[in-house]
Parts: structure tokens; C-alpha cells; sequence
């Protein structure tokens, strides 16, 4: 296990030490301390690693991750592990605005609560929250899953595209063009893989499944009502 | 005009200004469909620009440098303020944003060979970046737009400059719109979206609201990127001073700025003609943001809205621009509204000149379209050649200027080297009057 103390090693030589990373290396297990809410950490991750943040995290813990699997021992900032690419996030505590955002793929896990505009243009990310999500998450969500094991907000999934939302509880309301869509066996099956792999005890019959009405995919005027 | 019913003389019809003929042809319109309009391009309007604003040139207190001899540079450096490895460029005109998807392929790639040939920069788009624009762009910028289609740390990575966009000068405030006619397999799926449909861009970003988490979102993709490459902020011509002091308190190394006469692939015409300042009201506004912060050429700014010509790009940096943008332009250099399809344009309903339904892909230049026959009508080389003559002539031109008003580098154009030809301009450039040394709002002055 590689240790980087944030105490004593500056952001910048942090992140750049973990870039250094090449594919093959055999220095797999990286462990950061006295994170103390600080912005940036491990974002840009590009090689097989695991890192352990040992406390919570500021903005954008684990951007644009490829390929590493980061845990984070506490609660994350706003915009945690947007635009993923590969990889896994996993977030002990709850996740601030925006988690996963725009995420092309990868696993992001937040066994907490996360806060609005949880998944907010995501396109091929998966994304499970063990708790309950806040308003307008999923907003313009383009490909991908959202899986909820408590309740969801207002207006969740406004505007969608093509991702699948997954709700154990109840939604607040949804947003416009996002309907309730029957649960088939393969998005059954779909969702245990999901909630094994993110921890959840949850029962894939217990959930209701959310999707896009297509109703907005052609532009016509009255869109704009 | 006589009464035919006596012969008494009659007064002559009078259109009216205000509901004029185009006026009314598009209230039928309206009223026919349901649907506001939608287009490509900039501000049509006409609105006070640097045609209104002239050179004083040399003369007994002036002395001017050789039209063809003496040495005028015209080489600048973006990205000096954090960036490890800025920009150079041997000339102030670059290739603005422009997006594969509105563009095609082979028109990404003309920018990018064009832009290549003259020294300059081009700039992706909302889409990505296409391989042949990285290819062919020896300086390529990579944007940084709200919907994040085709976004990838890869690309960010291979990108020589990132430009957060903020907004633009064609639609301040608003989002994108790109019609199902365009979005092709690859389109499609480089935006991760299905195919055909209408493709909506959001207005503003997903993970950011306000210039203190700009700051941090910053901070992410300058740890991303090893802090080598420039950090662009463009802005659309809004509240100028503002915006600028904001980009540059985000940390922005260089500061776009885009009028009103900016184009863009397509919104609505109430939004384009309506909404944000032509860029001849933007520019001193954003120099003095700049001076009061004591970062004016420390922080770059790039300037865009309606450049045509040497003229433009000469009168933009003596107002104090680091270096000019060019879309429109660039793109009716690569041969886009060329008369030579005026049948096609007929067919469509317009004339080579006013074509503006980028939207539709119906383009028969081949530019502005997605569609493999149109295509074909597009020779990138032939393009490319096209784009890089005319930046020669524009820098050229801008050469000549600056010589004749006695500068040995265009960044030593200055605004005492101008006169306005209208109050407007006067007041809105902060230049006086042609005759006089004076302009209204001139501090000192009653009125």
C-alpha cells in the first residue's frame, strides 16, 4: 500500500503521482489521507489502480475516471466521478449535486444519500445509490442506469433520452417526457447484476423502472409549453 | 397616383417602416405554421460596427513604416497567465468553435488544414473532436460545451487549449439545436444519442453554476491536464465587464469574447437578433476589466462577431484584442453561400448569400450538411487552400494598417490610432468622433 499524505503532499503532486500510474504497474494500491474536503482528487485516474481516500472529498473527486477503482471513505462533493469514463467509484457516506455527471461508463456507488441532479446527462454511466436521490436528477440523462433504492425527488428524469431509471420508493413526481415503463424480465436481471455488484440488498421486484415517452425526440412548438 | 373613378390626384401607397414587407411576410408565416423560425448564422440586423470606425494613419506627428518592406509582426501567445505550454500562433486569427455534426467531416478538416498552412488555431465544436480535425490542426482547441457530447479525458488530453464555453454571442443565455436531419451514425454516436433525432444542447453547464465553482471546475482540468495546456473562457457579448472580470477571477488564461454577430448552426431568429451586444459595444468594456484588474495582455482576449476582413481584425486589436475569431467567415471562405450553387439555393427557397437553414444538412455547398451526395461537393484540400489564402490576405491587410499608423507589430495598435464615423460607434467603442476628441460618456464631459 502507497500512502499519500495530503498533510504534507500538495494536490498537484498527489494527482500527478497517481498519473504516473502506467498500466502495468505493480504499485496497485494507493491510500490517501487528510483529504479534508479538498477539490480534485484522483480525477484523471488513467490505469488499473485502486485508491482509497481516507475521508471526505470537495468537488469532483475522481473526474473522467478511466479504468481505477476509487473508494471514498466519507462523504463526496459536488460533480464526484462526472464524466467517468471505466472504472469504480464507490462513496461510503452521501454524494453533493451532480454525482456522475455526464459519465460515459464505469460503476458509481454511493451507499448515502445523493443530492440533486444526481446522474444529470449521463451517457453510459450506471449509477447506484443505496439511499434516496434529490430533484431533477437524471435531467437529460442520455444512456446508462440509475438505480435508487430509496425515494427520488421532484421532477426526476425531465427531458430524458434513452437511460434507464430504476426506483425502489416513491418519486416526488417526474419530469417532462419521463413515464413509468414496465419492468421485463431482462431489466429484471439487468438490476440484480447492478445491485450485486454495488452492495445493495435490495430486491430487483421491489423496484419500478422509468424511462423516456420519446415524445420529445422530434422538435415541434409544442415542446415549448 | 390619380383617382380612376375621377382622375383627382391620390396619395401614393406608403409601405410602413414598421410593418414592412418581411415584417409582415413573417407574421404570415407564424400565423401559417405554429413555429417560430429557426436558422443559422448571426445577427442580420444591422447594428454599429468597425465599418464605423476609421484609421488616422501617419502624418507630421506620425511616422509611418514602409507598406512593404519593414518588419510588422503579427505573431501572438495565448495562454501566458498559468498555462505551462501557451499557444503560439503566427498570426491573430483563429478558427472559432464550429461543431462536427453541423460540420461535416471533410469541412472540419478544410478548418483545420487551412488553419494549419497560415499558423493559426481551430476550435472543435459541440460533438467532439473528429480525428480529422485533430489530424489536420497543428493547434487545435478542444471545447468545453454544457452537453459534454463527445467529451473524453482522452481528447482533453490531446488537445493544445480548452475553451469553457459559457455562451455565445449568437444566443446569450440559450442552448443548442441540432435537427434529426443531421445526426448520422457517427454523429449519433459520438454524442451517444439515437439516431434521427432531434438533438437538444443544454444551456448551461451540468456540474458547475456560477463563477466560484468555474474556479474548482478549472482546478479539475488543469489537474487533468498536468496544468500544461491554456484555459479558455468564452463568453457571449452580455454584460462584457462583468463576465470578463468573473473568467478571469475563475482563473481563465485567455478570455473569448463573441458578439452579437457571432453565428451559430442554428436557434431561433428572435434569439439571434435579440438577445446579447454587437461586439464593436463589448470590446473596450472588456480591456477595462481587463486594465482595472492589472491583467490586460497578461490575460489574452480574443475577440468574434462579424471579423470580414484586415480592416476588422486591425480595428479589434487597437481597441485592445489580443487576437480575433473568425467562423462565418471562414466558412464562406471554404465556399459556403457561393453563388456558383445558386439553382440549389433556389430550389431551397433563398439565394447564394442569404442561405441560412444550416440546420436542415440540406447545404449544396456540402458544408453544413451531413448528407454523403452533398458531401462529395466539398473538396477539404481545395478548402483548406481556399481558408489559408484568405487568412494571408486578412493578416496581410491588417499588416498594411498598422504600418501606416506607424506599428511595427499589431499589438501596438492602440485606439488614439482610431476615429469614430457616428455617435453610436463613438460611444459605444469609447473612440471620438471623427473631427473632434471627443466621444459621448467621455469622462470630464458634461454629457
Amino acid at each position: 500500500m502507497q500512502t499519500l499524505d495530503m498533510a504534507e503532499v500538495a494536490l498537484r503532486e498527489m494527482n500527478a503521482t497517481l498519473h504516473a500510474q502506467a498500466e502495468a504497474t505493480n504499485q496497485t494500491a494507493w491510500e490517501i489521507l487528510n483529504p479534508k474536503g479538498a477539490h480534485a482528487i484522483a480525477c484523471g485516474l488513467d490505469a488499473p489502480i485502486e485508491v482509497t481516500v481516507k475521508g471526505s472529498t470537495g468537488y469532483y473527486c475522481g473526474g473522467m475516471n478511466k479504468q481505477a477503482t476509487i473508494h471514498i471513505k466519507g462523504s463526496a462533493g459536488p460533480g464526484v466521478a462526472e464524466n467517468m469514463m471505466s472504472g469504480t467509484v464507490v462513496i461510503e457516506g452521501d454524494a453533493s449535486q451532480y454525482a456522475g455527471a455526464t459519465g460515459h461508463g464505469g460503476l458509481l456507488v454511493i451507499k448515502g444519500n445523493a443530492s440533486s441532479r444526481c446522474g444529470i446527462s449521463m451517457k453510459g454511466i450506471d449509477i447506484v445509490v443505496h439511499g434516496n436521490i434529490g430533484h431533477m436528477s437524471a435531467f437529460m440523462a442520455q444512456s446508462g442506469n440509475l438505480v435508487v433504492c430509496g425515494d427520488a425527488g421532484e421532477a426526476l428524469g425531465d427531458s430524458l433520452y434513452e437511460a434507464r431509471l430504476f426506483v425502489r420508493g416513491s418519486v416526488k413526481s417526474l419530469g417532462a417526457d419521463c413515464i413509468e415503463k414496465e419492468m421485463r424480465p431482462e431489466h429484471l436481471e439487468l438490476l440484480a447484476d447492478l445491485l450485486d455488484r454495488a452492495g445493495a440488498t435490495a430486491r430487483p421486484e421491489e423496484f419500478r423502472r422509468y424511462g423516456s415517452a420519446r415524445e420529445l425526440y422530434t422538435f415541434k412548438i409544442d415542446n415549448a409549453y | 397616383m390619380t383617382d380612376t373613378r375621377n382622375g383627382a390626384p391620390r396619395t401614393a401607397p406608403i409601405q410602413s417602416a414598421t410593418f414592412s414587407n418581411p415584417v409582415n411576410a413573417e407574421i404570415r408565416r407564424a400565423a401559417a405554421t405554429g413555429i417560430y423560425d429557426i436558422r443559422g448564422g448571426g445577427a442580420k440586423r444591422k447594428v454599429p460596427h468597425f465599418d464605423d470606425l476609421l484609421f488616422l494613419g501617419a502624418s507630421m506627428s506620425r511616422y509611418p513604416l514602409e507598406g512593404y518592406r519593414e518588419k510588422c509582426e503579427t505573431s501572438v501567445t495565448l495562454g501566458t497567465r498559468f498555462a505551462k505550454t501557451p499557444i503560439q500562433l503566427d498570426i491573430p486569427v483563429t478558427i472559432a468553435g464550429m461543431s462536427f455534426g453541423s460540420l461535416s467531416a471533410p469541412a472540419k478538416e478544410a478548418l483545420g488544414r487551412g488553419a494549419t498552412l497560415a499558423g493559426t488555431s481551430t476550435t472543435t465544436g459541440d460533438g467532439g473532436m473528429t480525428k480529422e480535425e485533430r489530424g489536420h490542426s497543428n493547434k487545435l482547441v478542444y471545447q468545453y460545451l454544457p452537453s459534454r457530447y463527445g467529451m473524453n479525458p482522452d481528447d482533453l488530453r490531446r488537445a493544445d487549449a480548452i475553451e469553457i464555453v459559457v455562451g455565445q454571442g449568437a444566443k446569450p443565455g440559450g442552448g443548442g439545436m441540432l435537427l434529426g436531419q443531421k445526426i448520422s451514425d457517427r454523429v449519433a454516436e459520438m454524442r451517444n444519442l439515437p439516431k434521427g433525432i432531434d438533438q437538444r444542447s443544454a444551456c448551461r453547464h451540468p456540474d458547475w453554476t456560477g463563477p466560484d465553482d468555474l474556479e474548482i471546475k478549472i482546478l479539475e482540468l488543469r489537474e487533468i491536464t498536468g496544468w500544461k495546456v491554456p484555459i479558455y473562457v468564452k463568453v457571449g457579448g452580455a454584460r462584457p465587464y462583468f463576465d470578463t472580470t468573473l473568467a478571469v477571477k475563475a482563473g481563465a488564461d485567455v478570455v473569448v469574447l463573441d458578439g452579437m454577430q457571432g453565428g451559430t448552426a442554428a436557434t431561433q431568429d428572435v434569439f439571434i437578433e435579440h438577445v446579447g451586444q454587437p461586439i464593436l459595444a463589448c470590446i473596450g468594456e472588456a480591456v477595462r476589466a481587463l486594465q482595472d484588474l492589472g491583467l490586460h495582455r497578461e490575460v489574452q482576449l480574443v475577440v468574434s462577431g462579424g471579423i470580414r476582413s484586415g480592416a476588422d481584425v486591425a480595428k479589434a486589436m487597437a481597441l485592445g484584442a489580443d487576437a480575433v475569431s473568425i467562423g462565418t467567415a471562414a466558412l464562406i471562405a471554404l465556399g459556403d453561400n457561393d453563388p456558383r450553387w445558386e439553382a440549389d439555393y433556389n430550389a431551397l427557397g433563398t439565394t447564394a448569400g442569404a442561405y441560412d437553414d444550416w440546420h436542415e444538412g440540406r447545404d449544396p455547398a456540402g458544408i453544413t450538411t451531413q448528407d454523403p451526395d452533398l458531401m462529395k461537393r466539398f473538396d477539404p484540400v481545395e478548402g483548406g487552400r481556399r481558408l489559408n489564402n484568405y487568412l494571408r490576405v486578412m493578416t496581410l491587410e491588417a499588416q498594411t494598417i498598422a504600418r501606416a499608423c506607424g506599428k511595427n507589430h499589431l499589438h501596438n495598435l492602440e485606439p488614439e490610432d482610431l476615429c469614430a464615423l457616428t455617435m453610436e460607434a463613438a460611444a459605444m467603442a469609447k473612440i471620438p468622433l471623427a473631427g473632434t476628441d471627443w466621444y459621448p460618456g467621455k469622462p470630464g464631459t458634461s454629457y
